[in-house]
């Protein structure tokens, strides 16, 4: 048993697909009642990492323990402590909804009497009670996922591991599903859940985890890693006659690339740089030809993070 | 154990009811009855235990290929292995859910047989003892066949189909093993059907070739290599077409 400070430790995991690391040394820990968020584009390293943790994929390297139970070890009572929503997994199309529940609730040892009760809570709080007798080949996709999320908390885990939860939702499920993260959360369940939406994870996690290419690039509270973020907004402007890419360094702008005659300047205030662009422009005696905004980007926000030993104005051709 | 029986619950609530199940379990062996058996001259009573034993491998290994692949297709797999159960688990529910069908048709059958056509049983004990351990044995062999499947029923449908067909035809079914020589019986000896065919006819008081502990010996020592091979190939396609 290993410190009960932590719902889910995981050490140096390590996967490869033939050549490709698709997970490199991953390292982090997850406190007990934490909503812990997972961030990064597609192809990240987010399934595969959701995957070891859950006992589903053996790692080439490290370990995992959930709840102090060792994956290698104790598997069945690790999994006896999750809940699991996998990102494309579904529930029986051929089975009723409480036939769905019923079937969980029985693997995780649940009595007779408990998944009747479990049933009736969590469908009437999701809406589906009336349809409960229904083959789920009949339902839509959001009443799909408000089963799978019923199904994977039939038995009250400890710990629940989403893999991008919301995605492909309409905007009721989604409101639906997160209100239902957040009271879990509130009677004490340990959530983690992936995404590779920025807003989702501010707005939902205690803590995020940055992953790209396999590789954790950051881990913090959401609003330490807003302004990383923040340094990925842009303005896009030429001018001409065309001016050197040295010219636009200074002011706010954080990093400057130039694609055909554009020029792309990163920066964490778009007001200044606007001024301070303009007023180049004058100085300089040249005309700007156009000139856009662009918000934050996360895969430019990744980029950043993974090369964050460099501060000042970086140029890139 | 409570894992095993869930899971052939499971099996029993979705997969029976599944064309492939029903075609190549149910109506082929009928078909293949039918074609060998009717408007021939042959003594119907004589070729029943054979008759059954087929039917009780039709049945059995029909529903084991089946569940993986389809449960991959369906994307039911990932959630079903996030369950507190382990491979060895899902294999023996898999291999129980066939095993129950292929008995319960084949008794079916039998009564059927002893009503219309007077069938006679020796040894209602060692009927039962080739019923539950064909059964068994066979069930794991469609398990194992599903073992190194991806995500497509219909192809694991098709390969299973063309191992389970010619294994009819060596193992003493059609023709009395009394009545092979060289090559040919030494094939049959290597169908554990044709052993499951012997363990029938001792039951029925038919034709034998072997002594009814060969049969039982080897039934159980097939059956056990089946269940070990399928849980260590299934190990290692989990993730396959996930
Ligand atoms: N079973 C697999 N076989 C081969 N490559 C895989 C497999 N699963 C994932 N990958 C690769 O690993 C990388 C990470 O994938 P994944 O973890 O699914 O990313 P994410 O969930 O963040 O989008 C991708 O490049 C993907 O193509
Ligand atoms: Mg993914």
């Amino acid at each position: 048993m290993t410190s009960k400070a932590y719902a889910l430790e995981a050490s140096h995991l390590t996967k490869s697909f033939g050549a490709l690391k698709a997970v490199d040394d991953v390292s982090f820990s997850v406190y007990q009642g934490e909503i812990f968020g997972f961030l990064g584009p597609n192809g990240a390293g987010k399934t595969t990492t959701l995957r070891m943790l859950t006992g589903l994929l053996t790692p080439d390297d490290g370990r995992v323990a959930i709840q102090g139970f060792d994956l290698q070890t104790s598997l069945v009572k690790a999994k006896m402590q999750m809940g699991v929503i996998p990102e494309v997994g579904t529930i029986y199309v051929d089975l009723t909804a409480e036939q769905n529940l019923a079937l969980t609730g029985r693997y995780y040892g649940l009595s007779r009497e408990r998944i009747a009760q479990r049933t009736k809570e969590l469908l009437s709080a999701l809406g589906l009670y009336d349809r409960r007798a229904d083959r789920v080949r009949t339902y839509s996709k959001g009443m799909r996922q408000r089963i799978s999320f019923a199904c994977a908390i039939i038995h009250e885990p400890s710990v629940l591991f989403m893999d991008e939860p919301t995605e492909g939702l309409d905007v009721q499920s989604r409101r639906l599903l997160i209100d239902m993260v957040l009271e879990l959360n509130r009677k004490g369940c340990t959530i983690f859940l992936t995404t590779h939406n920025i807003e989702e994870a501010n707005a939902l996690c205690q803590r995020v985890a940055i992953i790209n290419k396999g590789r954790l690039v950051a881990l913090d509270r959401p609003e330490t890693l807003r302004s990383s973020f923040e340094k990925t907004q842009s303005v896009e402007v030429s001018f001409d006659p065309p001016l050197d890419g040295d010219a636009l360094c200074g002011g706010h702008v954080s990093k400057v690339e130039t694609s055909g005659d554009k020029f792309i300047l990163y920066t964490d205030d778009l007001h200044g740089t606007i001024e301070y662009v303009t007023d180049i422009a004058r100085q300089r005696g040249v005309r700007i030809l156009s000139l856009r905004t662009r918000g934050p980007s996360l895969e430019e926000a990744f980029v950043m993070l993974t090369e964050s030993t460099s501060r000042g104005c970086v140029i890139n051709d | 154990m409570r894992g095993i029986a869930v899971t052939t619950e499971k099996n029993m609530r979705i997969y029976y009811r599944k064309a492939p199940v029903v075609i190549f379990g149910l109506l082929f062996p009928l078909f293949m009855f039918v074609a060998f058996f009717i408007g021939r001259e042959l003594e119907i009573e004589l070729f029943f235990p054979a008759f059954l034993a087929m039917t009780l491998f039709f049945t059995s290994s029909s529903v084991g290929p089946l569940i993986t692949p389809w449960e991959k297709q369906a994307r039911t797999f990932e959630r079903l292995l996030s369950y507190p159960i382990t491979v060895g688990t899902l294999v023996l529910g898999d291999m129980a859910a066939g095993m129950l069908f292929g008995a319960a048709i084949s008794v079916l059958v039998l009564l059927v047989g002893v009503a219309f056509v007077g069938v006679g049983i020796s040894s209602i004990v060692l009927f039962l003892a080739a019923l539950i351990l064909g059964a068994i044995c066979f069930a794991s062999m469609g398990v194992l066949l599903a073992a190194p499947a991806s995500s497509s029923p219909s192809n694991i449908m098709m390969l299973s189909s063309l191992i389970r067909f010619p294994l009819i035809f060596i193992s003493g079914i059609f023709i009395p093993l009394g009545e092979l020589e060289g090559l040919r019986l030494a094939t049959s000896y290597a169908s554990p059907l044709t052993y499951l065919v012997d363990a029938m006819n001792h039951a029925a008081g038919g034709p034998t070739s072997m002594p009814v502990v060969v049969d039982i010996a080897v039934l159980t020592a097939v059956s056990a290599v089946f269940l070990m091979a399928a849980t260590a190939i299934h190990k290692r396609s989990l993730m396959k077409g996930l």
